[in-house]
């Protein structure tokens, strides 16, 4: 075969064609390139969507359009602004007796979710308590998250003696049960906001650590990688720029799941007494309102339910995230 | 003085296998304006040679000299330069690009990486190299899974081509994408050769297209070279059986249901059969090829084979 | 008597695509037909088809499955569930990916036999040696208490092939079954099934998209595009004279070992563009990336004509049998 006979073959076609007396469709681009494959016609073919915006820009549009990411981003932007002018509008101390205690919800006017044994008003406690709920949960994981990713980072893609290291260090801090291991921390330190939050920081990294370390891993071998080291480029920009994108929405979920258990776990110290005794927090009121779980519910109910919310919506933007960050679900976008 | 050259390279890995000799021993010349094809069965180590040649992998001996210099031992620094003249396209289109990289940050980056003129003249580059594999000019602010395969294909084509190298080494570049895109793959590189006076190490497992493709073709089994010579002679006058049974393998229509099939499967690279490493799958093989590692000798003026018997005709 | 597999009109659908349309095949005991066509021509999807193992989704608008008397697309599941590994043997391009990495292949294959033939313990195990050494493995006895890992492709894809013909089928499908392979290999796998036809008298329908497999190894081939026939023909009449020209452009755009075209001689011939999915549109789904395309092509899809005995063509511009250039222009 050679191209000639092609040619032949292609001249019969016309024959006929002309023969048959048919209005030709015009198919092909009319331009005569020099090379036949510089029409590039397979691009020719695919639509180009006019899709100009950037790759942040289209994330954000992706995550705004997703009603649960919107739900969750709002409530805790919510809870986030309750905590900020907590000081304006309780500007009291809200461990101070206020009122006659056992007001029920919606008893009195002054006290609209009521007060506890002591007469300490419960919103009050609420909205000081998102202060520390949030500080702890927001401040433990990125600690975690800086100390975890860069390590998981430098281990999955270097390897070798480092790794073998890491892992090591891993798995002695994951041996012994999380939250035993974090009551033996706070209980050696003086409890304190700080304290708490460098004892649930120490706790967690190595979960993250150890995820980063595996998406490094895997994409470590994978082509793009390869070929960003084939045209030389540094250690430090194919790790943060080649590979922790790609190793992003993993992370980003758990971290989100990350400040719900921090949160989670500020509130059981608290509820088992081993808080800072001076601020008042969600785990502390329920703590203190356990006993009078039958007589006055809403004691526990109430803080219990801002921590579930709490929590919730935290989840659901992890979720919104991941898929705002994730191109190839971003289409419909 | 050739453009690149390769003496006795072997890639070694320990596995649990034991030692794996991915690369046992590979001597291999690329001229200016060459292409080379290095043609062989999955698991003849010849990606793991293309690899090495470009340092993504380290070799455990012998010596790559690119221009003149001795790049073996050459830390990652000192590789950047070197980096900048021996570019590779891969197999894969779609796992080949960075899924959360638009086209115009993949073809910027590695000029920015070589500090290569500013902002405005980056983007010109870019935008140039996008017609010239003839993409649309919106590509650049498009996805990779925006793209069909062969489109993808033409945005590594781009990459490799945008530091003006010298060396292209092509890891099976089209065996991914359909018949219909093959050639105008095929089409595309041999421009883009003719414009760039580019040289190519064409790994490759189709015989079909290296037979179009090469200019010189090196036949790969279990880590070594079996079988050189330029494109026409080895397809005329094979003298390895081993390159005779991939011949024979290839679908022919005019031998109606009738394979000439070559016995067995590869030996793995971790357990190399002593003597001839082909002789467990030979038709021809003796005593002599179960002791004796034959020597790669050249049987006619630029044809060197690795076959005891490489001087008896063809049947 | 009709032949063994009919295939009937059959169109699939999903919710926003008909990815095959309007298909019609034959395949008679005994006979190898080959189904060609590229990546989004929806032959795997039709071969799914056949074994009713369609992704969600995915659903059998119209058409007739006939199979020995029967029609699959009004059979319950049970029915079909006795069917398949039975009378319909299946084999798929990636052997890893279909054979389950903790069982022995011994047990997998006898897994087969017990699920049809009730065969069980020693006698399943006795049969499994049976087939390896009939899908020609050595050591067979050895072989069959190892695990998929252990083996090589080809040596996986082989067992797939003893599973699929353990219960002497009347109809093999093999899905792109030595895409995965290596070249020599590759050759072995199709003789071993071309003889494994020949002994069991089985039909078999051979989905891939390389031509020089169809020309060596089918007995009629049905050309795909776009989820449509195109064409079909017996191989010889296929390769010496492609009519439609799309086979025509696959032709000759392929690089042979046989001839001595070179990159220095020119470039190789291009079809341009890419396959596009062809949902919902009216016409000749090739329309776009064909040279010889006119004003009615786009109005409805050309129906398949009879240019010569034992041909179907779907494109009225095609050239006449009698007006082609000598045949040996596309010879592989």
């Amino acid at each position: 075969m050679s191209t000639t006979d092609i040619a032949t073959l292609r001249g019969v076609a016309t024959d006929r064609q002309v023969e048959a007396a048919e209005q030709p469709a015009p198919p092909t681009p009319a331009e005569a390139p020099s090379w036949s494959n510089m029409r590039a016609p397979d691009a020719r073919s695919q639509q180009s969507a006019a899709v100009s915006v950037t790759n942040g820009r289209r994330a954000l549009k992706v995550f705004l359009s997703n009603p649960n990411a919107l739900f969750g981003t709002g409530f805790l932007a919510f809870v986030i602004l309750i905590a900020l002018i907590a000081p304006v509008i309780y500007p009291g101390d809200p461990l101070s007796m206020v009122g006659r205690p056992f007001l029920w919800p919606g008893q009195n006017p002054a006290f609209p979710l009521g007060t506890d044994s002591l007469g300490r008003d419960v919103l009050a406690g609420i909205v000081h308590g998102a202060r520390i709920s949030l500080f702890v949960g927001l401040v433990a994981t990125a600690l975690s998250l800086t100390f975890g990713v860069v390590l998981g980072a430098v281990a999955g893609y270097f390897g070798g003696r480092i790794d073998d290291l890491l892992v090591r260090l891993i798995e002695i801090f994951q041996t012994p049960p999380s939250f035993v291991l974090l009551v033996v921390l706070v209980a050696i330190a003086r409890p304190s906001a700080t304290t708490v939050t460098l004892a649930i920081a120490i706790i967690s990294w190595p979960t993250v650590a150890r995820l980063t370390r595996a998406e490094f891993r895997a994409i470590r071998e994978k082509d793009f990688v390869v070929a960003a080291r084939s045209l030389g480029y540094g250690h430090r920009r194919i790790i943060f720029s080649e590979i922790l994108p790609n190793a992003l929405p993993p992370i980003i979920v758990t971290s989100s799941v990350m400040v719900a258990t921090a949160i989670l776990m500020e509130s059981a110290l608290s509820f088992m007494g081993l808080g800072d005794p001076n601020v008042v927090s969600w785990g502390s009121m329920i703590g203190t309102g356990r006993e009078l779980v039958r007589t006055a519910w809403y004691l526990t109910a109430l803080p219990g339910l801002a921590i579930v919310v709490t929590v919730l919506a935290l989840n659901l933007i992890g979720d919104g995230l991941n898929d705002a960050l994730n191109p190839r679900f971003s289409q419909e976008g | 003085m050739p453009l690149l050259s390769v003496s006795d390279l072997k890639t070694h890995y320990k596995s649990r296998d034991g030692l794996l000799r991915a690369v046992d021993g590979v001597d291999l010349v690329v001229e200016r304006g060459e292409t080379v094809a290095l043609v062989g069965e999955s698991g003849c180590g010849k990606s793991t040679l293309g690899k090495t040649v470009l340092r993504l992998v380290d070799p455990t001996d012998g010596r790559i000299v690119f221009k003149g210099e001795d790049i073996t031992m050459l830390d990652q620094r000192r590789l950047r330069t070197v980096r900048k003249s021996v570019q590779m396209i891969f197999q894969d289109p779609f796992a080949s690009l960075n899924p959360r990289h638009a086209i115009g940050e993949i073809l910027e980056a590695p000029l920015v990486v070589h500090k290569a003129g500013d902002r405005a003249e980056r983007r010109r580059r870019v935008a140039d190299i996008v017609a010239k594999v003839g993409l649309p000019a919106d590509s650049v602010s498009r996805y990779p899974h925006e793209f069909s395969g062969g489109q993808r294909q033409r945005i590594g084509i781009a990459r490799a081509l945008l530091l003006n190298p010298e060396l292209i080494v092509c890891d099976e570049p089209v065996s991914a994408l359909d018949l219909s895109i093959q050639a105008q793959i095929l089409n595309l590189l041999v421009a883009m050769k003719k414009e760039f006076g580019l040289s190519y190490l064409f790994i490759s497992h189709d015989l079909s297209v290296v037979r179009y493709f090469a200019d010189r073709v090196m036949v790969m089994y279990l880590g070594r070279i079996v079988e050189s010579a330029d494109n026409a002679t080895l397809w005329s006058d094979p003298r390895h059986p081993y390159t005779r049974a991939m011949m024979a393998a290839v679908p022919d229509p005019s031998r109606r249901r009738h394979a000439a099939p070559l016995g067995g499967d590869l030996p793995s690279p971790s357990h190399i059969p002593p003597g001839c490493r082909f002789h467990t799958r030979c038709p021809l093989a003796t005593n002599l090829c179960r002791t004796q590692e034959p020597e790669f000798r050249p049987v006619a003026p630029g044809h060197h084979v690795a076959c005891h018997f490489a001087d008896e005709p063809t049947e | 008597m009709a032949p063994l597999l009919q295939v009937e009109n059959l169109t699939i659908r999903f919710p926003r695509a008909e990815p095959v349309r309007n298909l019609s095949f034959e395949a008679g005991e005994g006979e190898t037909l080959a189904i060609v066509g590229e990546s989004g021509s929806g032959k795997s999807l039709t071969a799914l088809a056949l074994m009713r193992l369609l992704p969600r989704g995915a659903q059998i608008a119209s058409g007739r499955i006939a199979f020995d008397g029967r029609d699959l697309i009004k059979l319950d599941a049970r029915g079909m569930r006795h069917l398949r590994g039975r009378d319909i043997g299946m084999i798929f391009q990636e052997p890893m990916n279909s054979l389950n990495p903790v069982m022995t292949i011994g047990r997998q294959i006898g897994e087969v036999l017990r699920v049809h033939e009730r065969l069980t313990g020693r006698a399943a195990r006795a049969r499994a040696i049976e087939l390896l050494e009939l899908v020609r493995i050595p050591a067979a006895e050895k072989r069959v208490d190892d695990y998929p890992h252990q083996l090589s492709g080809g040596m996986r894809q082989r067992v797939m092939i003893a599973m699929a013909v353990a219960c002497k089928p009347k109809l093999l499908i093999a899905d792109e079954p030595t895409t995965a392979l290596d070249v020599t290999i590759q050759a072995q796998v199709l003789d071993l099934l071309d003889t494994l036809r020949c002994e069991l008298r089985m039909a078999v329908v051979l989905i891939t998209h390389d031509l020089g497999v169809v020309a060596q190894w089918a007995d009629k081939v049905v050309v795909m595009y776009a989820g449509r026939k195109v064409e079909e023909a017996l191989p010889g009449d296929l390769f010496d004279n492609p009519l439609h020209p799309y086979t025509r452009g696959l032709l000759a755009a392929s690089p042979r070992l046989k001839n001595d075209f070179h990159y220095r001689d020119g470039a190789l011939s291009e079809i341009p563009g890419s396959i596009v999915s062809a949902g919902g549109e009216t016409g000749c789904p090739f329309r776009p990336r064909c040279a010889e395309a006119r004003a009615s092509c786009g109005h409805h899809m050309p129906p398949l004509t009879v240019p010569a005995p034992e041909r179907l063509v779907a494109c009225p511009f095609t050239v006449p049998v009698e007006a082609m250039p000598h045949a040996a222009a596309f010879s592989l």
